[in-house]
């Protein structure tokens, strides 16, 4: 389908729905920077609402929390799902293989809400049975775990099976063992998509909010738990500022992880005209 | 590799298929064992369904009263139909939108694609909730929306949009567009051309190479896609509690309150497992379009 003209209609139905995407987030990064306490008056331009924020202690505690768990989560993740995918594309047949295609595509539609009710269930009784996982921090971190896993899965599973298979069977017949020429072929080859899904799982985990609320138990606030509670209560204009702040980063991260696929997609598409030749 | 009967393997299926066993697909037992039990007070707040008597005989204790309560206390049935037709036509919307946008992206040169691309995916993994609190700055009574009318003079009064079912449905249709584009895009995108140019060839009209060839090859992405939207929308939490108003209710935040509010797990564990239930088939449908496409 490339190459071929779009109709003036399509194309402007893609720009009003790109628009409908981008026009909120515009506005509140616009909101962001208003002098006045009252959302709704332009009061001038300020960085006062920015400046707030680290002085804000619960604010910056749950930011930390977060940053914690996002970051041991999606490293957690990136682990599991890459033995997901490799397990899911290199053994055609093993028992168990259809129950672990379904549970790594489950999470993805699953609704939040029962995700986090039924796991705090689960942690609920292990509690009972093993007093073990105290709510806080490990609950947060397994049950982010468990839905990141099953987006780096995702990605990493469409580029393994892009990936060249003769390579790794040539390094196999030159004496290396099959550990070993994956180790050394195949994971660079993959490894964009790995840094990539893990960047992702950050913003995910950074991001969510229902589970964290069912298995945080009393204790744990995480950033998004502490700007519901505030949202809640109205517009206010600190949120404003670290939304666009969180916003602006997130971003950075999504685009980052775009470029790394993109750069490693044109690279290979080098060497195979390169290889061709 | 030669996998066949190679103990090595194991090491790479066994960590993930035990984690997501224990920490997805568990659970749910446990939910559908508490949604038995009675509320209780004390830590945690429920009845045990499965103890031991004195003599070591295994005991259960089963209620059937959170179901019961389910089908007679009209708020659930309600919340369970408002979700359904909410989502339901929140996918629609969704469709209509992103059909065009998705296919604008497949005929687009490929050099545009991946900038697009991107453009579409960057809402799609930035802040969930954020973005929801970002659309409550346009469409609240005082907000960017209402401003810019009054002041184009198009409206006198500000509109009422906050606290009202249009504001859940644009708030769904806002969140989960992008769901709906990108499964599109991958079924569009690998439409071979050569078909609609052989129907041209043959005498047909664009609409009718469209209808006869496009759309029927898509459909796989047009059920992802619909599956993407329609299924968490449902169970959706944040989009009702912030933009919606009273009367909005959603099952996900009935489930929320139950929870919460009431501190009823049994009776939430019964609403999840009903849910559950309900979203079974959209759920299979779902698994069954996934695999196939990766298969293909």
């Amino acid at each position: 389908m490339t190459e071929r003209r779009s109709s003036a209609a399509l194309l402007s139905v893609l720009f009003f729905g790109i628009a409908l995407l981008y026009l909120p987030i515009l506005v509140l990064i616009g909101y962001s920077f208003n002098a006045s306490p009252l959302v709704n008056v332009w009061g001038g331009f300020s960085t006062t609402w920015y400046g707030q924020l680290l002085h804000n202690r619960q604010l910056l505690r749950a930011a930390l929390l977060s940053l914690e768990v996002a970051v041991t989560a999606s490293s957690g993740a990136v682990v599991l799902g890459t033995l997901a995918a490799t397990a899911l594309v290199r053994f055609a047949r093993f028992p168990g293989r259809l129950l672990l295609t379904g549970m790594v595509n489950a999470p993805l539609v699953m609704p939040e809400i029962i995700t986090g009710i039924t796991q705090l269930l689960l942690f609920v009784s292990m509690m009972q049975l093993l007093s073990w996982p105290h709510r806080g921090f490990t609950t947060i971190v397994l049950s982010h775990v468990t839905f990141c896993t099953a987006y780096v899965t995702i990605t990493v599973q469409s580029r393994l099976a892009g990936a060249d298979r003769a390579l790794e069977e040539a390094a196999q017949d030159l004496g290396a063992s099959p550990a070993r020429a994956f180790l050394e072929i195949t994971l660079p080859i993959i490894s964009p998509a790995i840094l990539s899904s893990w960047l992702l799982c950050f913003t995910l985990s950074l991001d969510d909010l229902v589970i964290s609320s069912f298995v945080a138990g009393p204790g744990a606030s995480t950033l998004p738990m502490v700007i519901y509670s505030k949202v809640k209560l109205g517009v206010s204009p600190d949120i404003n500022a670290l939304a666009s702040l969180i916003v602006c980063a997130v971003g950075v991260c999504i685009i980052a992880a775009g470029y790394l696929m993109a750069r490693s997609d044109r690279r290979r598409a080098l060497e195979v005209q390169l290889a061709g030749r | 590799m030669k996998p066949t009967g190679r103990p090595g393997r194991w090491l790479i299926i066994l960590p993930p298929l035990i984690f997501l066993l224990v920490f997805f697909l568990i659970p749910f037992a446990f939910a559908f064992k508490i949604s038995f039990a009675e509320t209780a007070a004390r830590v945690p707040p429920f009845t045990d369904v499965i103890s031991f008597t004195r003599e070591h005989h295994l005991q259960l204790t089963l209620t059937l009263g959170n179901y019961r309560y389910l089908l007679t206390d009209q708020v659930y049935g309600v919340a369970y139909l408002y979700s359904l037709r909410t989502a339901f036509f929140s996918t629609l919307i969704c469709l209509a939108l992103g059909y065009p946008m998705a296919y604008a992206i497949a005929r687009s040169p490929q050099s545009a694609q991946g900038l697009l691309l991107l453009i579409i995916m960057l809402p799609f993994w930035t802040s969930f909730l954020l973005r929801v609190y970002a659309l409550e700055g346009i469409i609240r009574d005082t907000g960017f929306l209402n401003t810019a009318l009054l002041y184009l003079g198009l409206i006198s009064h500000p509109l009422r949009i906050m606290r009202t079912s249009l504001a859940v449905y644009l708030g769904i249709i806002y969140s989960y567009l992008p769901f709906m584009v990108l499964p599109l895009f991958a079924t569009l995108e690998k439409l071979d051309p050569t078909l609609l140019e052989a129907a041209a060839d043959l005498g047909s009209t664009p609409r009718r190479a469209f209808l006869d060839i496009t759309l029927p090859l898509s459909l796989p992405g047009v059920i992802a896609g619909s599956m993407l939207v329609f299924i968490p929308a449902v169970g959706e939490f944040v989009i009702p509690s912030l933009l919606g108003g009273p009367n909005n209710l959603m099952i996900g935040r009935v489930l929320w309150d139950e929870f919460f509010g009431n501190h009823d797990w049994p009776v939430a564990s019964a609403v999840a497992i009903a849910f559950l239930l309900l979203l079974a088939g959209p759920i299979a449908i779902y698994q069954y379009y996934n695999v196939r496409q990766l298969e293909a």
